[in-house]
């Protein structure tokens, strides 16, 4: 458990150190200020389709960090260090998870509330998109985290990435957004339920990436 | 007191690609003893290391160990943006070490006036000498160094000598792979 901790720590202060942290907001935040240029500046027009948006915008910024969550510590051995030590690789790469959601959903939850007043969205939705934020940035960090490992060393492994990830986090796209209209409880729930299912997935697929991927 | 050290290979093979590396290899080392693996470039000799570390799985075969291990190969693992010593201090502190281990290490691959310089600063050699300092300071009781020689200076050589010695007289364990001698006293030698 120390050990697991500590990688928790190390992963978060280098994802922080690097300035890599800030990328997925600063991008979610892009478009969310684009957007209204693109569909022009009508108030409910925006309104209604602005939750959407930024859902597609928080999946878009998720797929951002995906070459960098696995592959550097995978080339400078840090991985092979983890196992000669005993530490199993699915829980590395629960470990990995945790931090990456650390710095990416609390963070990216905070940048959704200036992005949803460029939308003018209206505070009910702001609520939802939160609570769905909430519940689906886990889902979308273990996605993230499994598809890093899944690419980790392949040439062109940004491009693949996306390709691997996108179409499994469709499920979060549609609950997500789903979840933003009046009667969208049911829809979180869904969400929710998609994202636990990706979060006791995602450490044996990764895992078993990142062991395959050392031969 | 931990129990004694043990590394052993039983009827091990190991297979790359489509080739056979190779096959029924065992030895049994116990506590104090080294081992040094020579062969020519491709023969297996980072492999059998890997296998030896839980890295690779044989083909055939069974490892059987006896105590914590540490293993040093081409890459350093270390942050490149941290100072050397806070770089070293994550692994100790993973294996339940101190600053004082880390220290030790450094002091014993001589590196001791490097350690505030950040890892991506240090030279080839001096990478290679903090990997060892890695390995002094986890105070595991199984060393696996795939080349450890490659990029040392003389001094430096004999610090690595030096400290497999001090390692041996502990109760430890070295597997080694190298192409030029590594200063054990009288080790075992396995020709791959």
């Amino acid at each position: 458990m120390r050990a697991l901790a500590l990688i928790v720590r190390r992963d978060l202060a280098l994802s922080f150190a690097g300035g890599g942290a800030m990328m997925p907001l600063i991008f979610f935040l892009l478009v969310a200020t684009l957007f209204p240029f693109a569909v022009g500046p009508d108030a409910a027009l925006l309104g209604r389709v602005g939750g959407g948006a930024l859902w597609m915008a928080a999946l878009l910024a998720a797929l951002l960090p995906v070459d960098r969550l696995i592959e550097p510590d995978a080339r400078a051995g840090i991985l092979d260090q983890y196992v000669v030590r005993g530490i199993s690789d699915e829980a590395v790469a629960g470990a990995k998870i945790l931090a990456h959601w650390l710095g990416f959903g609390p963070p990216l939850m905070l940048a959704a509330l200036p992005a949803a007043a460029l939308l003018k969205l209206d505070g009910a939705t702001v609520m939802r998109l939160e609570a769905g934020l909430a519940l689906g940035t886990p889902g979308l960090a273990a996605l993230a985290v499994a598809t890093s490992a899944l690419t980790a060393g392949l040439r062109g492994a940004g491009a693949l990435a996306g390709l691997v990830m996108l179409p499994l986090a469709v499920p979060l796209l549609i609950f997500g957004a789903g979840g933003l209209g009046v009667q969208g409880h049911g829809a979180l729930k869904l969400l929710a339920a998609s994202s636990l299912l990706l979060l006791a997935g995602a450490p044996f697929a990764a895992g078993a990436a990142l062991r395959a991927g050392r031969d | 007191m931990r129990s004694p050290a043990g590394l052993s290979f039983e009827a091990i093979s190991c297979l790359r690609g489509n080739r056979l590396l190779f096959e029924d290899l065992s030895f049994a080392l116990g506590p104090g003893a080294a081992l040094m693996i020579r062969g020519p470039n491709g023969a297996g000799k980072s492999s059998l290391l890997r296998i030896a570390g839980g890295l690779l799985a044989p083909a055939a075969g069974r490892v059987v160990r006896s105590g914590d291990m540490a293993f040093t190969s081409e890459a350093a693992a270390l942050d490149e943006r941290l100072p050397l010593a806070d770089a070293l201090h994550f692994w100790a502190r993973i294996d339940g070490r101190g600053r004082n281990d880390v220290d030790r290490g450094l002091e014993a691959m001589g590196l001791g006036p490097l350690d505030q310089v950040p890892v991506r600063m240090l030279s080839t050699g001096q990478r290679r000498r903090a990997a060892l300092a890695r390995v002094i300071a986890g105070k595991a009781a199984i060393w696996l160094l795939d080349e450890p020689a490659n990029g040392l200076d003389t001094a430096s050589l004999d610090r690595l000598a030096a400290a497999m010695t001090a390692h041996r007289a502990e109760g430890g364990i070295v597997l080694a792979a190298s192409h030029q001698p590594l200063g054990l006293d009288d080790p075992q030698e396995l020709a791959l």
